[in-house]
């Protein structure tokens, strides 16, 4: 029996299915059998990013309503054969499906994956029902913004009432040298209001949105540091203990020699 | 019923008729006198304009159905309209709800962003308070933790009450009907110990240590 994870936010636009995307695929690429499964019903994006778009024939919907087995629906990643994608409907909205169903989904997917990884849409209606009703534990993603740690906060107090275990948080687009010069929420300041444990911390990087466009998930590449910190939440999550890594991107031995002389 | 002595004693007010019942004897013995006298002996003075009745029950406890027996006598006079019932003894579950109410509340919980709690009486809350969450009270409230939401103490219109935080640093304060945020009344957010309280209609928030100046009786209070 594997373990669903629902990914969320609260705001929109924080990361939420680029975090599932690398995510799922990190786990795959340690040989874990997982699913991803794409709750945003009527704005899907996963397949998107997972650039499997063009292989949807049956979706989220489809199987809820019985129009089609689940099998039919789940969509083989050619590049990871542990990897498979449920995607969500693009014509109905978030009320075509009952938290029941997805529910009954994710239990089925749960027997045959290790891993079912639920993107959840933005906002804490219908749709986060939905996708935390299958969930056994929660995976809370923010940016260093006030405005996003404070819908991640409210967040949080649902997940608490839906009895969804303990959320772990993702912090997600983290710009150093702003972090450094106090212009952006510290990763302490934000620990310090939420209170739940970190799971990792994700550089904002351009590679991400570069890939995301491409439909090949970041984590793929070895060249980018956000590409690390998915791997490194992907070891976390399988209970390895990575510590977490320097923020700054390591100085090269021209940059130091001129520090060095003060020529910056 | 000739045998029937006073069990209930009316009385004239300025506020109108109080009805005094005789605690001692047997509930049907005080409901066959009250009907006596209201459908019988006390006719003429009880006809007349409107008159609030308030009814003492003295040391009976009367249940809501009794209550109700009562009050339904007295309604058979148009011109009575019942205003308060009162006895001098309640049951064991009214009185450690009254207890409750005025006791502390010990509360362990983080308030986040869009939770909203309530109570009674003084609270004291293990946690922090959110931005974007709120706690509300109608006595004093204790946080040991972070106050960085709202808080509203003395909901009922108690000036009285504080409001103290191990770090004060909240996005509004309520006490009464007084709103204030940082940065308005009092100094900039230092998040230090610090309570606050109304003086003259006028909110203030100051060092713990000031405490026992503002408000020397607060802890004598509930005893």
């Amino acid at each position: 029996m594997g373990i669903g994870i629902v990914v969320t936010s609260g705001k929109g636009g924080v990361g939420k299915t680029t975090t599932s995307a690398n995510i799922g695929t990190a786990l795959a690429l340690h040989g874990q059998k997982v699913c991803l499964v794409d709750t945003d019903i009527g704005l899907r994006n996963l397949d998107v990013v997972m650039g499997l778009e063009n292989r949807i024939i049956y979706d989220l919907v489809d199987v809820a309503e019985g129009a089609c087995r689940l099998q039919q629906a789940l969509i083989k990643d050619k590049r990871f054969e542990t990897l498979s994608l449920l995607p969500a409907a693009q014509t109905k909205d978030k009320s075509a499906v009952t938290p029941e169903q997805i529910e009954e989904i994710v239990t089925q997917l749960k027997r045959e994956f290790d891993y079912v990884i639920i993107d959840c849409p933005a906002g804490i209606e219908q749709g986060f029902k939905n996708a935390v009703a299958g969930a056994d534990q929660a995976i809370v993603v923010t940016t260093p913004e006030k405005a996003a740690v404070r819908d991640a906060d409210r967040i949080i107090g649902l997940l608490e009432r839906e009895k969804v275990g303990m959320p772990k948080l993702v912090i997600n687009r983290v710009r150093s040298h702003m972090m450094k010069n106090g212009d952006m929420l510290d990763v302490e300041d934000i620990l310090d209001l939420l209170a739940i444990d970190l799971l990792g911390v994700v550089p904002d990087d351009e590679f991400v949105i570069k890939s995301a466009n491409q439909g090949e998930p970041a984590v793929m590449s070895h060249e980018s540091r956000a590409s690390l910190a998915y791997r490194n939440i992907a070891r976390r999550l399988l209970g390895e203990s990575v510590p977490l890594m320097p923020m700054e991107e390591k100085a090269g031995v021209l940059t130091k020699f001129r520090k060095f002389f003060g020529l910056k | 019923m000739s045998t029937v002595t006073n069990k209930v004693t009316i009385k004239g007010t300025k506020d109108g008729l109080v009805f005094y019942m005789d605690d001692t004897c047997s509930f049907d013995d005080l409901v066959a006198d009250l009907r006596e006298k209201i459908e019988h002996s006390h006719q003429q003075i009880l006809t007349g304009p409107l008159v609030r009745v308030s009814i003492k029950l003295g040391n009976r406890y009367c249940s809501a159905e009794q209550q109700e027996q009562l009050t339904d006598i007295i309604r058979q006079k148009g011109n009575l309209v019942i205003h308060t019932i009162d006895a001098d003894v309640i049951t064991k579950e009214e009185a450690f709800a009254e207890r409750l109410k005025t006791s502390f509340k010990i509360q362990t919980h983080t308030v986040r962003s869009g939770q909203v709690l309530e109570f009674d009486g003084d609270v004291l809350l293990l946690g922090d308070v959110n931005p974007g969450g709120t706690v509300k009270s109608t006595g004093s409230i204790y946080v040991i933790g972070n106050l960085r939401g709202i808080a509203h103490a003395g909901t009922n219109g108690d000036h009285e009450v504080i409001i103290a935080a191990a770090s004060m640093q909240p996005t509004q304060l309520r006490i009464a009907e007084v709103i204030s945020r940082p940065g308005e009344e009092w100094a900039e957010v230092t998040g230090a110990t610090e309570f606050a309280y109304l003086q003259e209609g006028k909110m203030l928030v100051a060092k713990m240590n000031y405490l026992s100046r503002v408000r020397p009786d607060l802890g004598e209070k509930k005893r």
